[in-house]
């Protein structure tokens, strides 16, 4: 044998590793940051973690690449040349806050609603919302909008809570997983760690999407559905269950509103819910036959028995809901068409949610005692579980859809009980417990209230007496009543037509709105640099923060530079958007663990000192000097109410306290020696059942999470919408627009229904166009990350076999792809694993030359594309001389899943070397990157 | 040309699951940042910002479409990196002595410093898993993270390659594939695991887990179906039924 070389097994690994929090997408994971020579050398997940307990996707990995991205901007910079030229000088920051107070303090004095301040990939917002209600502007919001509102307040108003990060499948029991609409995911890698830890145990995972990757690939079985029916399929599938009697009736009537009464005298109050003088809901007891209060010891509401009084019946919303989902409309053989299904399909999936919901049910041996002070021996488990995402949420009949699959969750007794789904911490969280939405602007003075919150009908809605809106996106309007959390995508160009009212000046904050975070890119970038015949933009000022030199950043007029989240203070709060497991609350730190090496800060930080110059509310102490003196002074030192602040561990003066407590001048040291989080555990008994569950409702009082309990039944009957139906009959003094009185009595439905979105303009376009963003590169621009580039640099549009071959089309050949608003000439590939009338492409890897340091050349801003030339913010006119929006009619979600198309090969394949439509290159503020890398920290 | 070892005592390699692996690429970069830091030269990228960017990179994801002959086209994520062969081309071509396949354990490195760039190894290899890094003109390969697996600077549990360590899916797992009573070799036996292109006579020591079967809902409808009997035909023969059924639950008139 030869001789084997001597090679080090026993490297030393680093110097140092800093724990701390990745920012790469929303998840938000745990990350091991390996220091050399003061350096990030390497990046590895946390297994201390709640969230990743030690993996890490590829973008986790990938973020030394992201810390040194030749497209970080360097310098704040102001404009020179006009807007959209990329032209700008460096500036100090002392030229940069002086600019900025200088515009803003006057708006704040005189006329805050001038102010419209959003957000974009924002994980602050509980801060950005508390400036900017101090400010006085009721126009805040972040990109929930055009995200997925739509599941976040479907699950809301149902159950308290929505999937997403609201909620996680009880991994450790499920034996069945149902997922609809979804490619990556917030939670990515939780999502990721579950179907890998189901799948080894043999349960089945059932992908809904009409495209089969990622999760849908490894799904045990795939529906291809038709981009927007999902409504339908659920709706059938609720059919089929309760026509066999599959549905978990003790369940319903302990914790639901299924045996609740519905007022049937006609009226002001029909449909409203019973209640008694203390608003309490009214059901019938079925051991005493007598109408009661819901919630009273030993009352088992009866979900069958009806209620006789002066003549009217009022019946349960049970019998509401048997006498619609039972209806001939629901079969699957009436759905099959349309959703693309086989009824035969349609009624195996039914069976086999029965099948394992009711005999595979099983029986954990743990006692808890409920909100009527009933104590039960034990727990009843039924393994199934759901998650759904923005294939959903991303249709204007996205709304009910998502309310149709917390029904049939709950239908089933599956949510909240083991192996259903489960709440985390702060949720379950009822209506109730959730502010109602504020927008009175008064001039040096905070708003009159959070902008954002939950509408429990008319008397809610941001209008003034004329009904005009008062906030620039026209949230909360009958619009869309129910827009929780606003209408980012309407902003530019409500703004621009100055409706309700112009504005000064526009402040966005990770948004890339001049390109991919956008509908109808080409007419924002008009609108951004549209003029006055007086020569001045028709939207006065920008002020625009980003870390990165992205498409935005040519169009503002003073540039913020942010850090990257390697070399910031962050906090994951439970005041926002938490990091908590179903077993736990838990809230995380981002910290400095290397320092800018440019002239760069904090947005936060930033804020905090443009509060401090402007003397805000909210900001200063009675004596004028400044509350805080950075973003890290405000974690540790703000108080949202005594004893409640950003973070919940470590509290107190000795930091021994945890929820509620004192501010603690080390809290920060005490993360970082924790490895950047803080868990609190939730104890056992506590841990199922927990809307209902009065040890679950004392320790989130404990923690700070609730005031008081707040015990609730699940809405399947959503009464608030019910207001608003009333009000488009005539009923009350707010009244909507005859315009959309029929539209309000249709959508708001306090049922779940489902609808044919609006096909308004879409005669000759039948094929349905989707976007999906790739699991490495999700909720994280990549393309200017050399190591994921690799990954996804160009994005073809996946057209399947048939239209292929009806288009006479191949691989690598160029397709004109048109829809009512406009038309791309595009690559295109094929994909047989796809739904057989729907193309789709990776979205946001297409990118403008000049932007993000990439050379002009490169594959992003040549064959990389966007769908979003292709969409409209509006539907196109119908001749009732509006423009009526192409979003949610409840929520205003932005319907960017609604699109149709037609596709056509195009001609000169050999000629062309470029997608269409060409944008003129910007000039790029910080260059491009270097040629080649060889990366090596250490020596 | 370089002798293999007649045996090595241990097998170490991977066991990839199929089945599980959601095509995420976690692995490719976890592998691109660990040995870049780490074993020889670091991983370049070329055109790193350009119109042609490629780098080294030890671990690809591809995708494939497969057509079963019936029921919809379905699609495999495939992680490919070195397999650590038994009957290792790369090692017998290798002119200079560079590659060479471990006795201990039957990882199969390239000692950079022998390594002359020439590329048979790479042209050898069936697999496509070997990496010319261009900036250093030396082959790269999967080394199985050896500067990990006995590294005593790491804690017990970390032992472990970095794709294994970072896969989120948990289709990735590593052992000694000689040793018939270890995880991977149980995992092996239970599963059905396979060799890459076994015709190739190369014995791989890293074995694939294949796909389970898929799309067989309807098939066990047969089964399932009285789950679905109707309770009632009418909406008002349901709310009969409903009342029956409600006093059979506990608390219930029944």
């Amino acid at each position: 044998m030869t001789q084997q070389p001597r090679i080090e097994l026993s490297p030393k690994v680093s110097d140092e590793i800093r724990r701390t929090t990745c920012y790469m997408c929303a998840c938000r994971c745990g990350i091991n940051v390996h220091m050399k020579d003061g350096k990030v050398a390497y990046i590895e997940g946390n297994r201390d973690h709640p969230v990743n307990r030690g993996v890490l996707c590829a973008k986790g990995s990938a973020g030394i690449m992201q810390v040194n991205a030749p497209s970080r901007l360097r310098k704040p910079l102001r404009r020179v040349g006009p807007r959209g030229s990329g032209e700008f000088r460096e500036i100090s920051w002392d030229e940069a806050i002086s600019t900025a107070v200088g515009w803003l303090n006057e708006l704040h004095e005189t006329a805050p609603h001038k102010l419209a301040f959003f957000t974009g990939r924002d994980q602050s917002q509980s801060f950005t919302s508390f400036w900017a209600q101090n400010f006085g502007t009721p126009n805040y919001a972040a990109h929930g909008g055009f995200c997925s509102v739509n599941m976040a307040a479907a699950g809301i108003y149902t159950m308290g809570g929505a999937f997403w990060e609201f909620g996680q499948p009880d991994w450790e029991h499920t034996k069945l997983f149902m997922l609809f609409g979804v490619a990556e995911d917030h939670d990515s890698n939780p999502i990721k760690m579950g179907i890998g830890q189901i799948k080894k145990r043999g349960a089945r995972v059932i992908g809904v999407n009409p495209i089969r990757s990622g999760y849908n690939a490894v799904a045990d079985d795939w529906v291809g559905i038709t981009p927007g029916t999902d409504g339908l399929f659920v709706l059938s599938l609720i059919h089929v269950l309760m026509k066999a009697g599959k549905i978990d009736l003790d369940y319903l009537s302990r914790y639901t509103n299924a045996p609740v009464l519905v007022n049937a005298a006609d009226g002001p109050d029909k449909g409203l819910l019973l209640r008694d003088e203390n608003g309490k809901e009214l059901v019938i007891d079925r051991v005493t036959g007598k109408l009661t209060p819901f919630d009273q010891p030993g009352v088992r509401p009866d979900l069958s028995a009806t209620y006789e009084k002066d003549g009217v019946t009022h019946r349960p919303v049970f019998h509401h809901m048997a006498e619609r989902y039972l209806s001939e409309e629901y079969t699957p053989e009436a759905v099959a068409d349309r959703c693309g299904i086989p009824a035969s399909r349609i009624r195996a999936i039914a069976a086999e949610l029965a099948r394992v919901a009711f005999d595979e049910a099983f029986t954990i041996e743990r006692e808890w005692t409920d909100f009527r002070g009933e104590t039960h021996k034990t727990m009843t488990g039924r393994p199934v579980s759901f998650h759904a995402m923005r294939g959903i949420s991303a249709h204007a009949n996205g709304f009910q859809t998502c309310r149709a699959i917390h029904v049939l969750q709950i239908l089933l007794g599956t949510v909240e009980v083991p192996g259903g789904f489960r709440f985390k911490p702060p949720y379950p969280k009822p209506v109730a417990a959730h502010p109602t939405p504020h927008g009175q602007g008064r001039p040096g003075r905070p708003l009159d209230g959070p902008h954002l919150g939950f509408p429990r009908g008319p008397q809610d809605l941001q209008i003034d007496d004329k009904g005009n809106a008062l906030r620039i996106d026209k949230a909360f309007t009958w619009e869309n009543p129910m827009s929780v959390h606003g209408l980012m995508h309407m902003v530019i160009s409500n703004a621009y037509a100055g409706t309700p009212y112009k504005i000064d000046t526009l402040f966005m904050y990770m948004a890339n709105m001049s390109w991919n975070s956008t509908m109808n890119t080409k007419g924002v970038i008009e609108m951004l640099t549209a003029r006055n015949d007086d020569g001045g933009y028709v939207i006065p000022r920008i002020i625009y923060s980003d870390a990165y030199s992205s498409e935005m950043v040519a169009y503002a007029d003073l540039i913020l530079p942010d850090t990257t989240y390697l070399e910031r203070h962050d906090c994951i709060s439970l005041l926002d958007r938490p990091i908590c497991e179903a077993d736990a609350a838990a809230d995380a730190i981002r910290w400095p663990v290397v320092e800018p090496d440019r002239d760069v800060r904090g947005f936060q930080s930033v804020l905090i000192e443009l509060a401090n110059r402007m003397q805000l509310p909210g900001f200063t102490n009675e004596d004028g000097t400044p509350k805080w003196k950075d973003y890290a002074d405000y974690i540790v030192n703000h108080e949202r109410k005594p004893g409640i602040g950003p973070l919940a561990g470590f509290r107190g003066e000795n930091g021994d306290q945890q929820g509620r407590g004192a501010p603690n001048p080390d809290q920060l040291d005490r993360y970082i020696e924790n490895g950047g989080f803080y868990i609190s555990h939730i104890p056992e008994g506590a841990d199922y059942y927990k809307p209902w569950n009065k040890a679950y409702q004392d320790w989130a009082v404990d923690l700070g999470l609730y005031d008081s309990p707040q015990p609730y039944l699940f809405q399947l009957y959503v009464e608030p919408m019910r207001r608003f139906q009333l009000a488009a009959e005539g009923h009350g003094e707010r009244q909507p627009p005859d315009n959309l009185r029929d539209r309000i009595r249709e959508k708001l439905d306090p049922l779940p229904i489902w609808y044919e979105t609006d096909q308004t303009g879409n005669d000759g376009f039948t094929v349905n166009a989707l976007t999906q963003r790739p699991m490495a590169m999700y909720h994280s621009w990549g393309s200017q990350n050399a190591w994921l580039r690799q990954l996804h640099g160009r994005n073809p549009l996946y057209v399947p076999t048939k239209l292929m071959r009806e288009h006479g089309l191949k691989d690598g050949d160029w397709a004109r792809v048109t829809s009512p608003h406009g038309e791309i000439v595009v690559p295109v590939m094929e994909m047989a694993a796809l739904n057989e009338n729907t193309v789709w492409t990776w979205n946001a890897i297409g990118k403008r030359k000049g932007a993000w340091a990439l050379q002009p050349d490169a594959p992003e801003a040549t064959k990389g594309f966007l769908l979003n030339h292709l969409i409209h913010e509006l539907l196109p006119p119908k001749g009732d001389g509006l423009r009526w929006a192409n979003s949610d009619p409840i929520t205003g979600q932005a319907a960017w899943f609604d699109l149709k198309v037609k596709i056509e090969k195009a001609a000169n394949p050999d000629d062309r070397a470029e997608c269409e439509p060409v944008f003129d290159p910007i000039k790029s503020p910080v260059g491009t990157g270097p040629k080649d890398l060889a990366w090596k920290v250490g020596k | 040309m370089t002798q293999l070892p007649q045996s090595t005592q241990r097998k170490l390699g991977l066991v990839i699951d199929l089945d599980t692996c959601v095509g995420c690429h976690a692995c490719v970069i976890s592998c691109k940042g660990w040995n870049t830091e780490n074993y020889g030269a670091p991983l370049s990228d070329q055109d790193a910002y350009g119109a042609d960017p490629s780098g080294t990179f030890l671990n690809r994801v591809h995708s494939y479409e497969v057509q079963p002959e019936q029921g919809a086209a379905q699609l495999v994520h495939f992680p490919k990196s070195c397999l650590h062969c038994e009957d290792a081309p790369c090692v017998t071509v290798c002119p200079t002595g560079a590659s060479y396949k471990r006795a201990e354990d039957g990882i199969v490195l390239v000692n950079e410093s022998d390594c002359i760039g020439c590329g048979l190894c790479a042209w050898s290899c069936p697999y496509g898993a070997r990496e010319m890094d261009m900036a250093e003109g030396v082959m790269k390969k999967c080394t199985l993270c050896i500067d990990r697996i006995y590294n005593e600077n790491l804690p017990e549990i970390d032992r472990i390659p970095s794709c294994v360590r970072t896969c989120p899916a948990g289709a990735r797992h590593f052992g000694d594939l000689a040793d018939p009573e270890s995880d991977v070799s149980k995992l092996v036996a239970e599963r059905g695991g396979m060799d890459l292109m076994p015709e190739m006579g190369t014995k791989p020591v890293n074995k694939y887990l294949p796909p389970r079967p898929k799309d067989r809902i309807e098939d066990q409808v047969d089964v399932l179906a009285p789950l679905l009997a109707p309770v009632a035909e009418e909406p008002q023969g349901f709310l009969g039924w409903l009342d029956k059924a409600l006093d059979k639950l506990p608390g219930g008139r029944a």
